[in-house]
């Protein structure tokens, strides 16, 4: 029995052994003259788990007495992260090097975070949830104040850290309270207890709290505030990596626990999440208009389109769900490329990040500019972009799910963020020259925003390759 | 051939592929060879839509040429063409080539100005072919893109402004449209456009926030639809970006949107809004009608005061589209009938005029009307186009302008006299602004010092007047020629119209019983 559970966590157990095998390894071989093979090494491993976990075919199993699920919907998510987070500890090595960052543990701590994200996507109860979610989110504190010497990189981590403690606490009381009423920890437990007549007041109060500190963990309005200072303050090379597999994960965490374990009672989620989802469209569309600040601007476009993602969620239904993955696939795929150009932003070896840097690269750069232009479109959800096909599945999962008024509201708050994302098209094709940006941009990050690019436009041809199938299976694996 | 139409949306879309691949530098033959691989890829893609129009029988009212692949959640890759929207995928393929040859004088990033009107031109052939309620609505808002760029990177002094207005003003239409067409998957479980057609949407008095909302879902999805192809039509309050655009737009830029863009939004009610909506257009067209009214007698008054020659021909437009709204709302064979030719027939002419005014604008470097006067003195030839198109323009009989109104006149006034009485007095108005604009800046004598040394056209310009000049006459005498593509498939929409809202219409069984 107990044999077989580990099987089944074989990916994690190897990746946190990996972590902790090459922490000892390079500390008594030269530390950081290695960071860069230390980098290599851990996207090599990333990868080879994506591919371990993408191409099994075991069946769906459940392990450890229900606190550890893995089923397709684990898979597709783990998939998702494992790859973005490899494609992203790649993009940021250039950026690294050149600042004086390149040390041995930084994708060391990216791979134990990526540990907890798996444990979170898989969790079973509630129990697993924490650990995984903690383990991922003490390394991020770490990462994000990985530049010791800038004070604005200690103050992202310390905000970060401070805040994230906070929602941890929320969600861990929320927990207590759930446990309290429902007797149990585990997911399958929780449902059992909630079949019946409604929620229990305190179980009602227990799931607001759940919720309230996934919503931190997402970023979802009114849990957003970190995201902009955060996002700013951090090294690029970690914001690049905030905005995409840590969002994956706590997606996917977020839509393990509604349906898991309270898909009985979806009436009683559905609104919260519904609001959730409305604030953070409007919020996200709305801020985003002030921002000089392309890291800002980002973190803006991220809380807008966890948004659209929650709207997915919201529905309640498999379509919702399935809605919501292909949504963050895209999402995290637009993420990438856009990171890769704003790590290669620099004037004299100097990162910038003033939006207005941007004035005619189409003359300097065309082919980038271009490849940023469609990326951009693409996050408006202009169509034939794929970004369009995104919002499209989550509009079509909120009307079946009877919430037009929420489909609505969100392409109206998709009219007001297009404003922005065109804004920067607008600095590269028509605005004013100014000092041009530098043109020794590692070749890695132009071919990683090419592909994106390229992908944004080709999935439109190419039935989005085949993600929607697969997210269906994944969605179909969660209970209800 | 089975995949006609998919060779014609794409050849410009290839040819715009092949340019920014192959072609580069700045030298005069480079330049030369991006030019003339643009115009003969349009001249091409011409050529084969005519194929497509010799191809095509009139005598069947459904689709032809229909392609079919399937895609993703259950859309398909659908396209074809029936009587109503074969014209309009001609009209672009006919102006294409003209756009192109007026866009000789062009070498500020001659590239990517080619590569952009040519992947429109595939965006626009494609909103007329879909048959997927999707892909129409990719082709729909895709083509946004390569405009925005027109007139953001082409345009005049203030074109930030303009190209933003125009976005966002569009965007914000086409959107509710999405949710609408989400809501119109929900219900018939498909996106053919072929089966969506012959779906009965619901029309069930409806409560939303304790409103009743009459007519039910086919209301809010015809509001829906609305939104988007009014702004785009544009339909008087919501036109104010179109004056803007045009006169930020350089010249080319002007003809594509005057000439083909604003189609899209009179396409849109023909396809959707008429034959899916019946019992929502019918309680609703008075409101269409009245809206119509005001956009023919207002515009036309503003257009008399406007100082900017481009500025008063998007005025006039937007009155001329007054006409097309109400044609299509008449539901009626001459009103509808009248509406396309309309639209066709102002592809010509407005087209022609933005095209004039880019001729002295290439000379002159001003738009302002003050800025002329007397040329006829130095440009006779120029003097003798201008006036046939502002002849057109006002609708002289003999030329395309007349039919068009005329019969949506007709169609109007067997459903709403009033508002055919209003509208009527936009005829006397576009006189009125046309001809003035035509005294002002051709007549009289030749003072102006600026202007002493002005030539007539060339011989391009010249032979991008001539097809112009021909088609409008030529329809104008003989209307037959579109009257008798359209006529079986229009027939075929007024009565499957009339039949549906007679069998759940509210306004015409509640007038039916207070009759009796």
């Amino acid at each position: 029995m107990v044999a077989s559970d580990f099987w089944t966590v074989l990916p994690e157990v190897l990746l946190s052994l990996y972590a902790m095998l090459a922490l000892v390894v390079f500390v008594y071989s030269g530390k950081d003259k290695h960071a860069a093979l230390s980098i290599w090494l851990t996207s090599g491993v990333f990868l080879l788990l994506a591919a371990i976990i993408g191409l099994s075919n075991a069946p769906e199993t459940v392990s450890f007495n229900g606190m550890f699920v893995e089923d397709n919907f684990a898979r597709f998510a783990k998939v998702v992260i494992l790859l973005s987070a490899a494609i992203v500890l790649v993009m940021g090595q250039d950026y690294a090097s050149k600042r004086d960052m390149l040390k041995f543990e930084y994708p060391l701590l990216v791979a134990l975070s990526v540990v907890g994200m798996m444990v979170m996507v898989s969790a079973g109860s509630l129990l697993t949830l924490y650990m995984g979610l903690e383990l991922q989110s003490l390394a991020l504190y770490v990462i994000a104040a990985f530049r010791r010497d800038s004070a604005r990189s200690t103050e992202a981590g310390l905000k970060y850290f401070v805040l994230g403690a906070l929602s941890s606490g929320l969600l861990l009381y929320g927990s207590s309270l759930v446990y309290g009423f429902a007797g149990t920890v585990e997911f399958a437990g929780i449902m059992q207890a909630t079949q019946g007549d409604g929620l229990s007041i305190g179980l009602l109060l227990g799931l607001v709290f759940v919720i309230s500190g996934m919503a931190f963990k997402v970023s979802a309005a009114p849990f957003h505030m970190w995201a902009p200072d955060v996002y700013e303050g951090a090294p690029t090379s970690v914001t690049a990596f905030f905005a995409t597999a840590p969002k994956m994960a706590a997606m996917g965490l977020f839509a393990r626990v509604v349906h898991d374990a309270f898909g009985g009672v979806i009436g009683d989620w559905q609104q919260v999440i519904a609001v959730l989802s409305l604030i953070s469209m409007f919020l996200g569309a709305v801020a985003a208009i002030g921002q000089r600040d392309i890291k800002r601007l980002m973190a803006y476009s991220s809380i807008a389109h966890m948004g659209f993602a929650l709207m997915g969620l919201a529905s309640g239904t498999t379509f919702g769900v399935q809605a919501m993955l292909i949504y963050m696939a895209i999402y995290v795929t637009m993420n990438i490329g856009m990171f890769a150009f704003i790590l290669s932003m620099e004037r004299e070896g100097q990162p910038v990040s003033d939006i207005a840097a941007l004035n005619m690269y189409s003359k300097q750069e065309p082919l980038k500019a271009l490849c940023v232009g469609a990326l951009m479109f693409s996050m408006a959800g202009v169509p034939p972009l794929v970004g369009f096909f995104g919002k499209f599945y989550v509009l079509r999962a909120a009307y079946d799910a009877n919430m037009a008024w929420l489909a609505v509201a969100g392409v109206v708050a998709s009219v007001i963020g297009a404003f922005y994302y065109i804004r920067i098209v607008y600095f590269m094709y028509f605005g004013e020259a100014s000092e041009p940006l530098d043109a020794n941009l590692p070749r890695r990050l132009h071919i990683i925003l090419v592909v994106s690019a390229a992908l944004m436009i080709a999935g439109t041809f190419f039935s989005l390759f085949g993600i929607e199938t697969l997210a269906q299976i994944a969605a179909a694996s969660l209970a209800n | 051939m089975s995949n006609l139409l998919s060779l014609i949306t794409f050849i410009p879309l290839v040819a715009a592929v092949i340019l920014s691949l192959l072609a580069r530098g700045d030298s005069q033959p480079a330049q030369q060879n991006i030019k003339y691989l643009a115009l003969a890829a349009t001249v091409f893609t011409f050529i084969a839509s005519l194929m497509l129009l010799f191809g095509f029988d009139a005598g069947d009212t459904g689709f032809q040429f229909v392609e079919e692949h399937s895609w993703l959640l259950g859309m398909q890759y659908k396209m074809g063409v029936d009587g109503i929207s074969i014209l309009f995928v001609m009209l672009t393929t006919f102006t294409m080539p003209l756009v192109i040859a007026a866009s000789w004088n062009v070498n500020h990033r001659l590239k990517e100005y080619m590569i952009a009107f040519l992947v429109l031109e595939t965006l626009m052939i494609g909103v007329f072919c879909a048959l997927d309620l999707v892909l129409f609505y990719m082709f729909f808002e895709a083509g946004l893109i390569p405009m925005f760029l027109i007139i953001g990177i082409w345009g005049g002094k203030a074109r930030i402004y303009a190209s933003f207005k125009f976005f966002l003003y569009t965007f914000l239409g086409s959107v509710l449209m999405l949710v609408a067409m989400v809501a119109m998957f929900a219900d018939a479980g498909t996106t053919d456009m072929v089966v969506l057609l012959t779906h009965n949407f619901g029309s069930e008095t409806l409560g939303v926030f304790g409103f009743q909302i009459l007519g039910g879902a086919q209301t809010l999805m015809w509001i829906a639809f609305f939104a988007s192809f009014a702004v785009k039509m544009p339909m008087w309050p919501v036109h104010t970006w179109l004056p803007d655009a045009h006169v930020q737009a350089p010249a080319a830029g002007s003809v594509v949107l005057a000439a083909i863009l604003l189609k899209m939004g009179g396409y849109g009610f023909l396809r959707f809004s008429l034959p899916m909506f019946p019992v929502a257009s019918d309680l609703l067209a008075p409101l269409v009608f009245w809206m119509s009214a005001i956009a023919i007698v207002y515009t036309s008054l503003v257009a008399l005061a406007q100082q900017d020659m481009k500025k008063l021909i998007a005025y006039s437009s937007v009155a001329h589209m007054g006409y097309v709204t109400m044609g299509i709302f008449a539901a009626n064979q001459q009103g509808v009938d009248g509406a396309i030719f309309q639209m066709i027939s102002h592809g010509f002419i407005s087209g022609a005029l933005f095209l004039c005014v880019g001729v002295i604008y290439d000379r002159m470097h001003t738009r302002d009307i003050e800025a002329y006067g007397g040329l006829v003195n130095r440009m006779p030839s120029y003097a003798l186009i201008f006036l046939f198109f502002t002849m057109a323009n006002v609708g002289l009989p003999g030329t395309s302008g007349f039919v068009g109104e005329f019969l949506t006149l007709v169609g109007i006034f067997q459903v709403n006299t009033w508002v055919a009485l209003f509208a009527a007095s936009g005829v006397i108005l576009s006189a009125a602004y046309a001809l003035w604009l035509y005294r002002r800046v051709v007549m009289g004598d030749l003072i102006k010092e600026s202007l002493k040394s002005i030539t007539d056209m060339g011989r391009r310009e010249k032979m991008i007047f001539a097809p112009l000049v021909v088609m409008t006459l030529l329809l104008g005498v003989y209307p037959a020629l579109i009257l008798d593509i359209i006529g079986p498939s229009v027939a075929a929409l007024v009565e499957t119209y009339h039949s549906n809202v007679a069998a759940h219409g509210i306004m015409s069984t509640a007038a039916s019983t207070a009759s009796h």
